[in-house]
């Protein structure tokens, strides 16, 4: 067998264990279920929708579950599921480019600052420390409020907002790299501080990061949800699930169908993502298992 | 000493940084703020209160010298002192966060010690499940859906506005739901972390000495396990309330609350940019205030943390 074909095989057996220890536990198989349904109506949402996110029929209007409208209906009449359904597109193109986009920030902070220590490293601590002291709703509505709510900005915003927890792990993990041999032997080579810490360190630091961003992604999805929910979001007529739960709750008396599914929706979606995150921390990395937060 | 500095640098930067913020907005700012149909004399007088028409080394350093004597600027819509207005709604919002938190650590610290010394217990799988549950749900949701269940569909308890202060029984009730929402979240957090914590600590030797001695479970759980076990809790309690007023915002906008979250809220909504900024520094300072507390709280309850400072 060529190598090639022997690191193939090693790693989909690999891929295979991983699944097997993850469908093992009742939270994490749950966690993958709710992903891959996400996922699935990311790509195909539009062809298993039964109306368009637009689609009005005002005499339709404010009604509850049905055969014609599972789910219900809208202040506009529009259908609720459906709405629900497009939602997921938007949840997801805002939450995975915003936590790659904190991924990138928090590197540019945590990396310099672990390899380089001394002065820098206590600037990017004062500066992580700063943008600690601000709860992520306060600094995210502050910054929306000042660069005005268009999906880009919101993008932009949550992902500063997530870039501190990023740039605190990065930071530790360079400390437990940056001493190690292979690190050693380029600096005596005579390897640039900037070529050892994008080619050496790095590729090192970076599988904890990238559980991060699996653990961090409901939390993009819960914050753009609620600023929307504000109204300081994503804009109407767009279905992100907080514009549906905002219009929602403007009529939660008379009609509370908006309201209980979004909930719902928002609920499982937290849930899931959180528990598949969490076992796939405590499959691939059991030194953090039981770490919450 | 050093953390002191830490503190000092941390609020010295937010205020530059809060100073500066106002130059992230694209083009005008009073402009923007006042919108289009503004007259340009108001403009100017709006420009001149803000000191927006000074340059901006000189726009930081009035900014900070100011914040230091507790003058955070005018509301130029009301014309009133930011503290003023900030000094009036900030009680309802501690006696909301502050609920939130002693109702989260009332429920979260016995379940948690129940779900050690019952480990692997059906029961502790189910206080697991609930835990986790209450974690990840956002907490407009979790007040989205106390309000459905118990004000509009039940109609036990009042939905809207805090009450009045002299009408304790009132604004009691009018709390209950808005604390509970803040709560949960943090019952489901506190849980987990006593348990983990309790884990480790009834593996102790002193533990077991104490079991020996024939001491009641009781007593050895809450007297003496407990005690050592809640440290790592009250260490994130300091950030607990930092995560309280973030989620506060929701819950009084959902609530109809007077507070700094649904005044930050409003100010946003007007681009109240003076307002803001005072909710901001008000914010951070109470989040770094408490944190710093509870450093020093865990120091108290610690021996071996004092022993090793003093060493």
């Amino acid at each position: 067998m060529s190598d090639a074909h022997a690191s193939l095989a090693l790693s989909g057996s690999r891929t295979d264990g991983l699944l097997r220890r993850l469908l093992r536990l009742p939270g994490p198989a749950f966690g993958l279920a709710v992903t891959l349904v996400l996922l699935f109506l990311f790509l195909f949402g539009p062809l298993v929708a039964s109306h368009g996110f637009a689609d009005q029929d005002i005499s339709a209007r404010l009604q509850g579950p049905s055969f014609a409208h599972l789910l219900g209906t809208d202040h506009l009449g529009r259908d609720l599921l459906s709405r629900l359904i497009y939602g997921v597109r938007i949840e997801l193109f805002v939450a995975v480019p915003a936590v790659f986009g904190g991924l990138v920030l928090g590197l540019m902070l945590g990396l310099p600052a672990g390899y380089l220590g001394g002065r820098v490293d206590a600037l990017v601590l004062v500066i992580l420390d700063t943008l600690h002291a601000l709860p992520t709703v306060v600094l995210a509505l502050t910054l929306l409020a000042l660069l005005g709510n268009s999906l880009a900005n919101v993008v932009l915003v949550l992902a500063v907002s997530l870039a501190p927890s990023f740039a605190r792990v990065a930071r530790a993990s360079v400390f437990a790299v940056k001493h190690g041999p292979y690190v050693d032997a380029e600096r005596i080579l005579g390897a640039s501080t900037g070529r050892i810490m994008l080619r050496h360190v790095l590729p090192n630091i970076i599988p904890p990061l990238f559980l991060l961003m699996a653990m961090h992604l409901p939390t993009a999805i819960a914050v753009e949800t609620g600023l929307s929910f504000l109204g300081l979001g994503v804009r109407p007529p767009t279905p992100s699930w907080g514009v549906i739960l905002a219009d929602g709750f403007d009529r939660v008396r008379t009609a509370p169908w908006a309201v209980i599914w979004t909930c719902l929706a928002l609920g499982v979606t937290t849930l899931g993502c959180t528990l598949l995150g969490e076992g796939l921390r405590d499959v691939l990395d059991p030194k953090l298992a039981g770490s919450t937060r | 000493m050093g953390r002191l500095l830490m503190i000092a640098s941390v609020l010295l930067l937010l205020l530059v940084f809060l100073s500066l913020l106002i130059h992230l907005v694209p083009g005008d700012p009073v402009q923007i703020i006042m919108g289009p149909l503004a007259s340009e004399s108001f403009a100017a007088t709006v420009r001149q209160e803000m000191g927006l028409d000074q340059p901006i080394p000189m726009q930081v350093l009035g900014f900070i010298a100011g914040a230091l004597q507790g003058d955070l600027g005018n509301d130029f819509v009301s014309n009133r002192s930011v503290v003023e207005i900030i000094a009036g709604v900030l009680p309802h919002t501690m006696i909301l966060a502050v609920s939130g938190l002693g109702l989260a650590m009332a429920i979260g610290l016995p379940l948690g010690v129940y779900a050690a010394v019952n480990a692997n217990s059906m029961a502790d799988r189910v206080i697991a499940a609930i835990s986790i549950t209450l974690i990840t749900l956002p907490p407009y949701v979790a007040g989205l859906l106390l309000l459905l269940v118990f004000s509009v569909g039940l109609a036990w308890l009042p939905a809207l506005g805090a009450g009045r202060l002299d009408e304790p029984l009132d604004y009691l009730l009018r709390l209950v739901q808005p604390a509970t929402a803040l709560a949960l979240g943090w019952i489901g957090y506190l849980a987990r972390l006593t348990r983990a914590s309790m884990l480790e600590v009834l593996q102790a030797n002193y533990i077991r000495t104490a079991r020996s001695l024939g001491l009641s479970k009781r007593r050895v759980h809450y007297s003496y396990a407990l005690r050592s076990a809640i440290i790592p809790v009250v260490a994130v309690l300091g950030v607990g309330l930092g995560h309280l007023l973030g989620g506060a915002i929701f819950i009084e906008v959902i609530f109809s609350r007077p507070g700094l979250g649904s005044l930050f809220y409003d100010s946003i909504a007007t681009r109240n940019f003076p307002v803001i900024r005072g909710s901001c520094i008000v914010v951070a300072t109470l989040f770094v205030v408490t944190n710093l507390l509870a450093d020093l709280s865990y120091r108290f309850l610690d021996p071996r943390i004092r022993v090793e400072g003093a060493q």
